[in-house]
């Protein structure tokens, strides 16, 4: 592997999540998943709701990240995410009832806009609680 | 002179006032400390997404998104951000101040979205048949969900061309001593131009995935969301910060108030006894 790196930021509304050297990350794009090298060219690509990995040394440090943006520029990758949490932080237990929850609302079957947001918590939760179970 | 005991009932009761304003100072001191640290967490991401926007809306220059169209203001839509409680000095009047010259300003058709129950409860005395939505008792912890809420609303009515043009009303705090009610334009998106100057970013090819559009169209709403996050969070820390200034005052009345009256107790002490003794010297003198 080679000795350069790149500097990755990641950043939610409420704080800067992460902000450190890195060699390689692998970001769930939209369009599917990204695998970031340093001096990549400049790209902005929006995000899906999905698990960006990150390589330091030799293990990837796995944080959830729910929709947002990511912005490669000069060896220096930012991530604007509406959320971000490391998969050490994940309250299981939240992720679980948040699934039930919509799920129970799912089944309900509410008006257009709450089917949509019940959808993306759905999918937020899975991917949370897969994210914690594949360690 | 008035009587001793009413004197001292009243100073007991400004002294319980006072211990009132001193707790509700300490709490707000603790609550604004609170408030500013998320204000100061919040800047990475608003700056970041400012200046991603720049370039991005510099690169994709000729991209049509609905955002961004500029139509004549027929129909405009305020968004007035105030406290929910008062007992801050002029805070929430000086916001509502500036929005009711706004309202004056315009001859458009308004509508307003009120953030805040004081702003609520003002336009509502008013009449408030143009209220086209209000949310009440935010709390300290503000919720995305309530920030994602309002801005699909004004997003959906602009794209439904039911506003013209957006603005958002809020107070900016500057420091703890000053807050400076301010007006931003939200709708239609004036993207920031680029740090470093429009030409540095032009040379940058970017590559966009899935395409300009599609980054644009989900950005952009992810700004007006952040605009709106700014502004609440701003404006509970200003509250906050009002409300402990207001409070420190309103101790330092108190005090003032008690000295004052502690001075005209001794003297309608001193007269009583005065009094006393001349009665006594008096009483005797008549005995002799």
């Amino acid at each position: 592997m080679s000795e350069k790196s790149q500097r990755l930021e990641i950043v939610t509304p409420q704080k800067k999540v992460f902000s450190e050297d890195v060699k390689f990350l692998v970001a769930p794009g939209t369009d599917g998943e990204l695998g970031i090298l340093p001096e990549h060219a400049p790209l902005i690509t929006s995000l899906n709701i999905g698990v960006l990995r990150i390589q330091q040394d030799r293990d990837f440090i796995k944080v959830v990240v729910s929709g947002g943006f990511m912005e490669v520029r000069n060896s220096k990758v930012t991530v604007l995410a509406t959320s971000a949490e490391r998969v050490e932080d994940i309250d299981v237990a939240r992720a679980e009832r948040a699934k039930q929850r919509a799920e129970e609302r799912l089944a309900e079957k509410a008006s257009g806009l709450d089917m949509l947001r019940a959808e993306m918590a759905l999918k937020r939760a899975i991917i949370r609680l897969r994210a914690v179970n594949d360690k | 002179m008035a009587n001793l005991r009413d004197i001292r009932r009243r100073i007991k009761s400004t002294k319980n006032m006072q211990q009132i304003t001193k707790a509700m100072k300490a709490v707000a001191a603790a609550k604004m400390r609170k408030a500013q640290e998320a204000v100061t967490l919040a800047r990475p991401y608003s700056k970041r997404i400012k200046s991603v926007l720049g370039r991005v809306a510099v690169v994709s220059g000729g991209v049509n998104n609905p955002l961004l169209e500029v139509r004549e203001p027929k129909k405009v839509a305020y968004i007035v951000i105030s406290a929910d409680r008062g007992l801050c000095g002029g805070f929430n009047s000086n916001i509502i101040k500036l929005a009711t010259q706004e309202l004056k300003a315009t001859s458009a058709e308004i509508s307003l979205i009120t953030v805040g129950r004081k702003a609520h409860d003002f336009f509502v005395r008013r009449g408030g048949s143009n209220i086209a939505k209000q949310y009440v008792g935010l709390g300290d912890n503000i919720m995305y969900g309530t920030v994602r809420d309002i801005a699909s609303f004004v997003i959906d009515k602009y794209a439904n061309q039911e506003y013209d043009v957006v603005y958002l009303i809020y107070s900016q705090f500057v420091n703890v001593m000053v807050q400076k009610p301010l007006v931003i334009k939200l709708l239609p998106a004036e993207p920031p131009a680029a740090a470093g100057g429009a030409d540095e970013s032009k040379k940058i090819a970017y590559i966009f995935e899935p395409s300009p559009e599609a980054v644009l169209a989900e950005l952009l709403p992810k700004y007006i969301e952040n605009a709106i996050y700014q502004g609440l969070l701003e404006t509970k820390a200003g509250f906050y910060s009002a409300q402990m200034t207001s409070m420190e005052n309103a101790t330092k009345s108190a005090s003032d108030m008690i000295d004052k009256l502690t001075m005209f107790m001794n003297r309608a002490r001193q007269a009583q006894i005065t009094t006393e003794i001349s009665e006594i010297v008096g009483g005797v003198a008549a005995l002799e």
